[in-house]
């Protein structure tokens, strides 16, 4: 079954006076607990179907269905409930709350989900606990290393049992050990929650996780592996 | 506490001294207003007891149109008869009689045109301050016959000084012609400069006999135990006068009526002083305002973020409101305290307002004043901070709704 259906997806953006075709025809199917990696060069609109496929952006033409839903006829507030229910986010640079602590940051979208307090509390504890961050519920963004943080966004992403986690380059600002830890531990979830993953990135050690690696180039789809698990 | 509130107030700190400085400006608004109101409120308390005291009581007793014409002629011919209506009436306090004429008073050197008060001296005592703002000289008693009480400008205007003679010529209420000659017995100053320029007292029985009065007043001054009961005073004693002689209609004017510049002053000063807080509380929204567009300008990243983990546009309005609420309240608490304490210290000790000015002086505001702390005077401006900062706060709570999560997360 596809979560995600991309059918001739284009995107262009303005730069000054120069038309920038980040997407250009892009159809892909994602299946439900795919690991997927998109990678390609800068600029070859990994970020942009990242972000259209999370309903962040949208598409100038074409077909986005993400779990069942048409997202060019979503309002904004349906496409935060989409992103808040069916989507979890990882970004290059984290993105965490720098006002609130490791626990408060992943209950925070639990928060919004309307889950109840001591349940929250429980959950989030338990995910921290998942992704090796036990010691560390009460301590703030700046107070964490790179990796933790990362570990922080991917236990936030995560904890509202999205269909789908999107991550943007995670690896892009962390060293290669723990690259590949923050990889395994994501890879574990894939397989234990059967939540699918969807990378974009360049990172040669991300392509080799991925059990699919489709290759952009100049917002065009160039190459679609299947790896052996 | 929940998490948005603990952001909110989180967020605050994030920058001390901007949220700092923005909490100060409301809190010294929130000051300010408590103290100018408890000022302005309780000057008005101060204004109108000066005036009345001095001058026409809470409520009087005439003849029809006295008030306008103030013909002798126009008289409460049995005063007795409406005595005996205050006496059953409840709230007032004390009443005395009074009879004016506009007389030339002269001097050896000099002749004016003043107003010739005949007062009960014994009875005016607990109706105005005349007794009191004797400067030189001493207050009438009833049995001073030919002695008189002359306003401080005046007798300087006249040129007299106590135990001078002047002569007071006027027209009696039969027409005929009333002279009398009198002695300064005593100078006062009231410090409303109209008053002391125009006005000279003597008794009412001297007056009753000079001007040929016949035992008849021009006024019956009462005054009620607290301004709150002059209404139903005047009521009672309408209903009572009404009952009375149709051929010398008489009425009960309140102190509104009397004076109705008074009141106009009051409007005047309300006015000019709620422009001043409005500028006053405009210049705090601006700060609000500014406070919260540099939050948004800072933190548009961060908004992105949250709209990408699923925040809604309405969330994020509710965040920046409950922010702005908070920076609000503390500073109207802080200012509410603050004004209060101060305002306190002042309406125990009073202020001493030296040279005061022209217009103050024609109020007979006193030189030391005191301001009234009140329910009113301390939610008044406060309120009003309140509603005007959340308004202003809406219009960057709700600027943010506009971000689209890309755009914001692409600012650094």
């Amino acid at each position: 079954m596809n979560i995600v259906e991309c059918t001739n997806v284009k995107k262009i953006y303005q730069q000054d006076k120069l038309e920038v075709r980040a997407l250009n025809d892009v159809s892909l199917s994602i299946k439900k607990g795919d690991f997927i990696a998109i990678a390609g060069p800068s600029g070859s609109g990994k970020t942009t179907l990242l972000n259209i496929i999370g309903g962040l952006d949208v598409a100038d033409s074409g077909r986005v269905l993400v779990d069942g839903n048409v997202l060019s006829t979503m309002s904004q507030t349906e496409l935060a409930t989409l992103r808040l229910r069916k989507v979890g986010f990882v970004f290059q640079a984290y993105n965490l709350i720098l006002v609130l602590s490791a626990l408060e940051n992943v209950e925070f979208v639990m928060l919004l989900q309307g889950v109840p307090s001591s349940e929250r509390r429980e959950r989030a504890k338990a995910i921290l606990d998942d992704v090796g961050l036990s010691d560390m519920y009460d301590r703030r963004p700046a107070e964490l290393s790179g990796g933790q943080q990362q570990r922080v966004a991917v236990a936030r992403a995560i904890v509202s049992n999205p269909s789908i986690v999107l991550a943007d380059e995670p690896t892009a600002n962390l060293d290669s050990k723990t690259g590949a830890s923050l990889l395994e531990m994501m890879e574990h979830m894939n397989e234990k929650k059967h939540v699918t993953f969807i990378f974009s990135t360049h990172d040669k050690m991300v392509m080799n996780y991925a059990h699919r690696l489709v290759s952009l180039r100049d917002g065009q789809v160039v190459d679609d592996q299947v790896h052996e698990r | 506490m929940s998490i948005d509130i603990k952001m909110a107030w989180r967020n605050i700190w994030r920058n001390p001294r901007r949220s700092i400085l923005t909490i100060s400006a409301i809190a010294f608004a929130s000051l300010l207003l408590v103290f100018m109101l408890s000022w302005q409120l309780g000057s008005y308390d101060t204004m109108i007891n000066s005036v009345l005291k001095i001058h026409t009581g809470h409520l009087q007793v005439q003849a029809e149109g006295y008030k306008d014409k103030r013909s002798i002629r126009l008289v409460v011919p049995k005063p007795t008869a409406v005595s005996a209506i205050l006496d059953k009436t409840p709230g007032v306090a004390a009443y005395t009689f009074r009879a004016n004429a506009f007389s030339l008073v002269s001097s050896e050197e000099r002749t004016y045109g003043a107003m010739v008060v005949g007062i009960d001296p014994a009875r005016e005592v607990n109706i105005s301050t005349l007794k009191k703002v004797v400067r030189e000289g001493s207050y009438l008693s009833e049995e001073d016959t030919n002695k008189a009480l002359v306003g401080e400008l005046l007798a300087k205007n006249l040129q007299v000084g106590l135990g001078d003679e002047l002569v007071v010529l006027g027209q009696g209420r039969d027409g005929s012609i009333a002279a009398t000659v009198v002695k300064v017995k005593g100078i006062y100053s009231s410090g409303l400069d109209e008053f002391d320029r125009s006005s000279l007292h003597i008794t009412l029985k001297n007056f009753q006999d000079v001007y040929t009065m016949h035992g008849a007043v021009h006024e019956l001054v009462a005054l009620g135990k607290s301004l709150e009961d002059v209404p139903e005073i005047k009521k009672a004693v309408a209903t009572g006068i009404e009952k009375m002689d149709k051929k010398h209609r008489l009425v009960a004017l309140d102190w509104m009526e009397l004076m109705p510049g008074l009141i106009q002053g009051i409007k005047i000063d309300l006015v000019g002083g709620f422009i001043f807080y409005i500028i006053l509380i405009v210049v705090v929204a601006f700060s609000i305002l500014n406070t919260f567009l540099m939050a948004i300008f800072e933190r548009k990243r961060e908004f992105g973020v949250l709209m990408a983990i699923g925040t809604t546009p309405w969330r994020l309005t509710k965040l920046l409101l409950i922010e702005s609420a908070i920076i609000t309240m503390v500073g109207i608490v802080s200012g509410i305290i603050a004004g209060s304490l101060v305002t306190w210290y002042f309406q125990v000790h009073g202020i001493v307002i030296s040279g005061a000015s022209e217009l103050m002086k024609q109020f007979g505001i006193p030189e030391r004043m005191y301001p009234q702390l009140s329910v009113l005077s301390v939610s008044i401006g406060s309120g009003l901070v309140l509603v005007i900062t959340f308004l202003t706060a809406l219009y960057p709570a709700l600027k943010v709704r506009r971000l689209r999560p890309v755009e914001a997360m692409r600012s650094v």
